[in-house]
Order: C-alpha cells, then structure tokens, then sequence
C-alpha cells in the first residue's frame, strides 16, 4: 500500500509535501516545526510547550481565540502537540476550507509577535500549570515521563529535563524569551507543511506560495549540543519513587537505535515481542499466566537523535511488591537473552504493526502527521511508503541481535513507584525500611 | 502579510457511507457497509446486553462477561485463540456498556475470513473456563485500584454515586465495584451468556473492503446456525438522589489539583429535543471555543479545560460540567460556571454564536467518518438507541434546523440550576470555606478510604 506523494520546496526554505485523496470532502493541513524541549535553554524547562499555548493566541490578523473559532466555525478540527525534538500544528477541514487552514497558518509563522502581550502570556503560563498540576502532579504515576528522561540521559544531554517544565522555570518566563525564540525557530526553513486528502494539486500549490513566499527565511537555528551517545548505559541506572498510589509500577528503559535507522526496526519489533497487545510475552506471562502484573506494555520513545529509549511499562498485582515485580520482568528479560525469540513471535509482532500502520492511513490527518515527521525526522517524506517494507524486513536473527546487544543488565534503566506509606503507618510499624 | 482572511470555496457534496441491512432466519441482523479505499475491514457485534440488566450487588456482570469471550472456546483456548488472531494481525476488542456489549476487530482484508470464524466461535460458544473467571476477577480488582488512584476516575464515580438515587444502577460504576465484582461466579457468567447473548438481540456490522454478498456469506457461514431467544432488558432507574441543589467535597489530602463535576440527571437519548440539546451544549461547554472554556481557561487561566456534556444513553444520564482547576479558585470557577449557565437561559445566544456551532458539528460530520472503525462505531450507535436508517443522512440538516430559540428553549428546559450538584474531590482544608461561601445546597464531606 502506498500514498501519493509531491514534494516541493519554496525559495525561503519551507518544504511542502502533498498526497492527494479524493475518497472525502476532507483535507489536512500538518506543520512540523524543527524545535522542541531538546532546543531550551537553562532555566527554561517547558518554554518550547509555553510557546506552543502561544500561537493559538492571535497573530498580525488573528485576533485571540480567533484561530480556533475561525477552524471550528469552517467545520473543523485542530490542535498543535509538542514533544522532545519537534512541535506540530494541524487542522483537518472540509476540504473548500483548505485556504483558511493555510492562510491562519502563514499568518502566524509571519507575524506572530506583533499579537504578544503580557496578559496574554501570563494567563497561557496559568493554563500550563494546570497542565502540568492536571497531567502529571495530579495523576499516579504522572512523573514518569519526566523521571524517565532524567533518568536515562546524562545531566548536560538536550533529552535529560522535563518536556512539561518546572513550575519555577514556568514563572521565569517572559516576552523577551517568546520573541527571541519565534525568531530563531518558527521560521520556515526549520519547518515542514504536509497537506492531505481532497485537493487541486495546482489550486493548493498557488495557496501555499501566495501564503508562505512572502515569509523571511530565518537567520539560521542553533545547533544543538552534541546528542551522541554510547549504544549503552554502561552500568544498571536505577530510581525509586514513592508515589499516591496502591499498585506499584516500573518503567525499565533500554537505550536503542535511533528512529529511522535500520536497528531502529528490530528494536520496534522487540518491543511488540516485549508487550504488544495479549499475545505478547510479558502479558501472556505475567499477567495471564503467573499474574503478578495488573497490565504490561512495551514500545519505543521513537527519538531520532543520538538515542533512542525502549521502555517496559509494568503494573503490579495487589500483594505483588516492588521487587517481586521487577524480580518477574528480570526473569522474562533473562529467559529472552538465553534463547531469543522465535519466527513466530516476530511474524506475529509484525502481522500486527502491518494493520495498524494500514489502517492508521484512513485519516487525512494521520497521511499528513506522518509526512512532516518522516520528512522533519528522516528528511524526506517518502519514507512513509517504505514502513511496512521495513518492518517486512525484520528477520529473527536481528531481533535475536538486538537483544543480545541491548537488553543486558549494563543497559538497562529502572524506574520503580511504590505505593506511598502512611505516615500513621511508619510510626506504628518503625522497623520497616522504606526505600 | 495577507490581511485578508480566505472565503471558502463551493463545497463538495459528502454522504454517510452506504449499508445493507439483512437479516437471517435465526433473527440475526446485519448492516454491511462496502468502504474500498483501503484493504480494511472493521467487523463489529452489537449484542443486546447491558450493565443495566446487571443483578443487583453483582454489578460487573456484564463487562466480565464480555472479557471472558477472549479466553476462547471448548476447541480453543485463550492463550492459543489470542496469538491465533494476532497472527492474523488483528486482536478482540470487548466491553459492556450501559446500553450493549460490543465485540470488534480490525484487520486486513486477506485475513479477515479467518478471523471472522474466530470472532464468531466466540461470541457464540465461550468456554468460560473456571481458571479464566478467577483471573479476570482478579484484573478486574486491580483495575478499580488504578480507577479510583485516578482523581478524575475517583471524581466521576462519586459524582454518579452523589447523583443518582439508591438503588439506580448509574449510581453503581459500570464495571461493577470491588465488592460486586468479587461476588460474581462462574455460574453467574454462564447464565448471564445463556440468557442475553442469542441471535435475535445481535447485529453483525462489517465495514471496509468487501461487498454486501461477501459480507453475507461469512455470516451465513458462521453465525446461520446459532439459536436460542432473547430476554427481556432490564432498564435502570434514573432518578435523581437529591431533588434540590447538593454539594460534596471528596477528601483528597495535599492533592494538587481540584477535580469538579456539577450537573444533574439529563434527558435520554429518545428525547425529541436532542438535537437542540446538542447544538445548546456546544455554545455551552461542548466546543473549545465555548462559552464555559473561554471564561474558565482563556479569561481566568483557571483550568488546562472545561467542558460540559450529556452523557446519552436509553434512559437520562447525567449532564456534567467537568474541569480540574487549581484548588485556590475552586469557589471561583463554581461562581464563574453558574453565572453562564445562567446567561445560557435568559438570553437568546447570537445569530454568531449559533453557526459557530452548526457550522462546526456539520463540517466536522465527515471528518468523524474516515475510518472503517469509526463507520461502524456509527452504526452501532444507531442499532443500539434504535435510530432512523436515514439517521447520518439527515444529521447536518437537522442541525443546522436549530434555531437560536431553541437553543433558548433546550437551556431553560434541560439545564436546571436548581437541581445541580456539585462534586470536588481535593483537599478539603482548602476547599471546604469556599464551598461554604457559595451556599450551594447542603455540603457533605466524604473521606474517600483507599479499598
């Protein structure tokens, strides 16, 4: 299965990619922009997300609110997302609503700044410690995104801090750090824009130039600080957290192949051996079988600089310990290290990413998601036809391989929750240790 | 920059995906819906059994059931049935809800043949192995820890338990608590298999790459044979607790947020005023550009989000506002929401208002239906509230029929202020004297003990 692609490149830098599909009224406008929490600096933790709030608060000809009024009253749907090395923006719209979805786009890429106020940030900074207090402070196990990250990458490495942000380095932001950060990343040649579904391939090729030419290529990004790593840890990296909450879980992250690299594909496929759905064997083992975990996943982070993470995601049973649970993921890693795995766990992990990466190209907005991050990621959008192919490719003998090289003890990065103790319950039962 | 904003161009017509409706001689239905643009079929079973036919102090009943049909048949165990569909691609999806059991599965067209046999041998003939009962007895125990360590999971339960009077099943958690769950047997599954799951309260939809003879051949072939007569739905009583105005705060120590739910008992799905409610609730609370959303977030910076819904099903679920605002404004956001519901039933919205709305639910109509899965998730949704055929053709224009009196009219008559109820799960030190400063009803204090 393969979807159109044509790709073209505008005189400022910004690079298109069209993939035109007829089947509903409906298109999709995707932009990738080259920036995430990898590019902040000290002190600045979740400014990249901050600022993602940001554009959706008016631009030189859009006033606030207005871009998400003006997509919703054109009869469609839209959001931005911000992750460790890019932010996207997108809009699926019925399709004789393409030029606005472009135009509001533009408008801010152009000329967001003009639109900035201190009221308006101020209250954003509000919205995002809601964020933050709603998604991770508030929530069991909420921290693990941000411990995970602390945990498996050095201190001075751009994947180490929180994508969220600290509540301090919240407050410290200001309208200074929104300009100079405008100015240096959402510019267009650190951009992509992908657009999907039912459209003139000619009509939407004049909207996107009379919209986008006139924008100034930027001064050039920063590079990023060195993002290289060795293939892995070196020593078992470990963090105890005790949390609000009755079962405890452990996350155990692996450092793996970069998305996109040829490794990358046997990595995915271990994690779908690992903890794809119920056939998988940590499921089928510890939760069907011994029942000692409660639920047990397994996938990769999909980052395609310097490392990437694979990570088991554990919960336990009630009267499972900590231990005991980490105890059963150990043994499950060591049974896998001793014999590998088999043609038909692999034939199965990739009968089931095969569906899902087809039926994942139903959605105009899925088509144009995919296509900005092959071509922000791995610089070229066609990649999105190569994935089944690639993963068609993935052999038993490379799976065995990256288990062999990456899933030993030396490379493995555990991050353990327990539930909280009471305090009543400390005083009454002294002796026990709490870790 | 271009100042001037883009007008659209004409728009492309869009209808609803075209289905058959059959039947066989067993009482089978079955909507079939030929979708050709990608090889993916989405195969789903509508099965006339509810939680609401639940027995009483053995709510669960229905959801366990439903989870035990992956644990395989007398010919085939889960274990083996799970890699055999996995194989193949594709995996069993299952749940129970107030108003059906829904199976499905997604898979490529070259597979779908022999997964649908599996996916019939299930449905009709579960093994329900002892083994298999006492281990989803088990997940199941474990999953209402998760639930209620969740403080929106804890907020919702205690605000249907706060909400509906004893003895109504949407007072109880749909999936049945740990107490009930522990009380349900081997033999309560077998009997509650026996008595609801029977071809004449099933419909097979499929959706995706085949044609409507295709799609009756497989069903012929798989579920021709199956007998056996339905019983009678037992309905839940809808009636709400307390008739005047309430507030609880649920006791969450140090917690870093407060979770909010007001709302009272709505209106059922067959209501006539639907589609007024509908477009009502999306100037509400409904759309990001809402009234409730822009004052709560983008005036006060409150909350991440507010939002308000009806929660539709054959008898009235409930109407909530729900949000997760900083503790301190707690009182604020209560003061702020009751002054727009307010101004949701005295004033006329404007004619703006009104085709933000209309605009945007009939603009989106298409984009909800790209995916076989979301197809037939529609179709599902019409055999179980037994809508019209014609119901996703006529949609768009029975929206865009609302008018801004009966936007009017659907506030007055369905939002209640007398009648709210205030749920907030939090820290009560913080939040009881603001709660108390609102004088919304009679406040109780609830100390939520982990089970």
């Amino acid at each position: 299965m393969r979807i159109p692609v044509e790709k073209f490149e505008l005189e400022n830098g910004l690079r298109v990619t069209l993939s035109q599909d007829n089947t509903a009224p409906i298109v999709a406008v995707n932009l990738w922009y080259h920036v995430g929490s990898a590019n902040e600096k000290a002190g600045r933790t979740g400014f990249a997300h901050l600022f993602e709030h940001m554009l959706f608060q008016g631009s030189e000809n859009v006033g606030a609110s207005e871009h998400f009024e003006l997509i919703q009253r054109a009869g469609g749907t839209l959001n931005g997302s911000t992750w460790l090395e890019r932010t996207n923006y997108f809009e699926t719209v019925p399709s004789n609503q393409l030029a606005i979805a472009l135009w509001l786009e533009a408008d801010r890429m152009g000329g967001l700044l003009s639109a900035m106020t201190q009221t308006k940030l101020d209250t954003q900074r509000d919205v995002v410690k809601n964020e933050r207090r709603w998604s991770v402070d508030n929530q069991p196990y909420g921290t693990c995104w941000e411990k995970l990250q602390e945990l498996s990458f050095p201190e001075s490495h751009p994947f180490h801090h929180s994508l969220i942000g600290s509540m301090e380095d919240l407050s410290e932001a200001s309208l200074d750090d929104v300009a100079q950060f405008f100015r240096m990343y959402y510019t267009p040649d650190n951009a992509v824009l992908s657009i999907a579904g039912d459209f003139d391939p000619e009509e939407a090729k004049a909207l996107v130039r009379k919209y986008f030419d006139p924008i100034s290529r930027g001064a050039g990004r920063p590079a990023l600080p060195s993002m290289g790593l060795p293939p892995i840890f070196g020593k078992p990296l470990r963090n105890i957290v005790e949390d609000d909450v009755s079962l405890p879980r452990i996350y155990m992250a692996f450092r793996s192949p970069i998305f996109g690299s040829d490794q990358y594909y046997a990595a995915s496929v271990t994690g779908a051996i690992l903890g794809m759905r119920r056939g998988s064997r940590l499921y089928r083992s510890l939760v069907r079988e011994r029942q000692t975990a409660a639920d047990a996943a397994a996938f990769t982070f999909d980052l395609a600089k310097g490392a990437d993470l694979l990570v088991i995601d554990v919960t336990g049973r009630p009267g499972i310990s900590a231990e005991e649970l980490e105890q059963e993921i150990v043994r499950e890693l060591d049974a896998l290290l001793r014999d590998g795995v088999s043609d038909a766990e692999v034939e199965r992990a990739v009968a089931l990413i095969r569906t899902d990466t087809i039926s994942a190209m139903q959605t105009a907005s899925e088509r144009a998601d995919r296509l900005s991050m092959f071509a922000t990621l791995l610089g070229d959008s066609d990649f999105v036809n190569d994935q089944t192919d690639k993963y068609a490719a993935v052999t038993t003998d490379r799976v065995n391989r990256f288990i062999r090289d990456r899933l030993i003890p030396e490379n493995r990065a555990t991050l353990v929750y327990i539930p909280r103790v009471q305090p009543e319950s400390v005083s009454r039962d002294a002796e026990v240790a709490v870790p | 920059m271009n100042e001037t904003k883009p007008q659209p161009g004409p728009s492309r017509e869009y209808h609803f995906p075209k289905f058959e409706i059959r039947s066989l001689d067993n009482g089978i239905r079955v909507l079939i819906a030929p979708v050709r643009k990608l090889p993916v079929v989405t195969v789903l079973a509508v099965i006339d059994a509810t939680a609401t036919s639940d027995p009483e102090e053995k709510e669960g009943l229905a959801e366990l059931t439903a989870q035990a049909l992956r644990d395989g048949t007398k010919e085939i165990d889960g274990t083996e049935l799970i890699l055999e569909l996995e194989r193949l691609g594709t995996s069993l999806e299952v749940g129970a809800d107030w108003d059906s059991t829904v199976a499905s599965m997604t898979v490529l067209r070259d597979k779908l043949d022999d997964s649908f046999q599996l996916f019939s041998d299930v449905i009709m003939s579960p093994a329900f192995r002892n083994e298999d009962i006492d281990r989803l007895r088990s997940e199941r125990l474990a999953e209402r820890l998760q639930i209620l360590d969740e403080p929106r999971g804890l907020a919702e339960e205690s605000f249907a338990r706060f909400l509906y009077a004893d003895g109504s099943r949407y007072a109880e958690p749909m999936s049945g608590s740990s107490e009930s769950v522990t009380a349900i047997s081997r033999e309560d599954v077998v009997n509650f298999h026996a008595a609801n799951y029977s071809p004449d309260a099933t419909t097979i939809i499929i959706v995706g790459d085949l044609s409507a003879a295709e799609g009756m051949t497989l069903v012929e072939k798989s579920f021709g044979k199956w007998r056996g007569n339905r019983a009678l739905r037992a309905e839940a009583v809808d009636r709400q607790g307390n008739p005047a105005m309430a507030s609880q705060i649920v006791s969450k120590a140090d917690a870093a947020q407060a979770e909010l739910r007001i709302g009272h008992v709505g209106v059922p799905r067959s209501h006539p005023d639907y589609f007024s409610i509908v477009v009502m609730n999306a100037v509400l609370g409904g759309l990001f550009s809402s009234r409730i959303n822009l004052n709560l977030r983008e005036a006060h910076g409150y909350t991440y989000g507010a939002s308000s819904y009806y929660d539709w099903r054959r008898q009235a679920g409930p109407f909530v506002i729900s949000t997760a605002v900083q503790t301190e404004v707690t009182g604020n956001t209560i003061a702020e929401t009751m002054k727009e519901i307010d101004r949701m039933r005295t004033e006329e919205i404007d004619s703006s208002e009104l085709s933000l709305a209309t605009s945007y639910l009939e603009g989106v109509f298409p984009i909800r239906y790209e995916t076989t899965a979301a197809i037939a998730a529609a179709l599902a949704n019409m055999v179980t509230f037994e809508l019209p055929n014609d119901y996703y053709d006529a949609y768009r224009s029975r929206i865009s029929a609302v008018t801004t009196a009966d936007v009017l009219r659907a506030a007055k008559e369905h939002v209640d202020p007398e009648r709210l109820q205030i749920v907030v799960v939090g820290d009560v030190a913080t939040l009881k004297p603001q709660i108390e400063a609102l004088q919304k009803g009679e406040l109780t204090v609830l100390e939520y003990a982990k089970p």
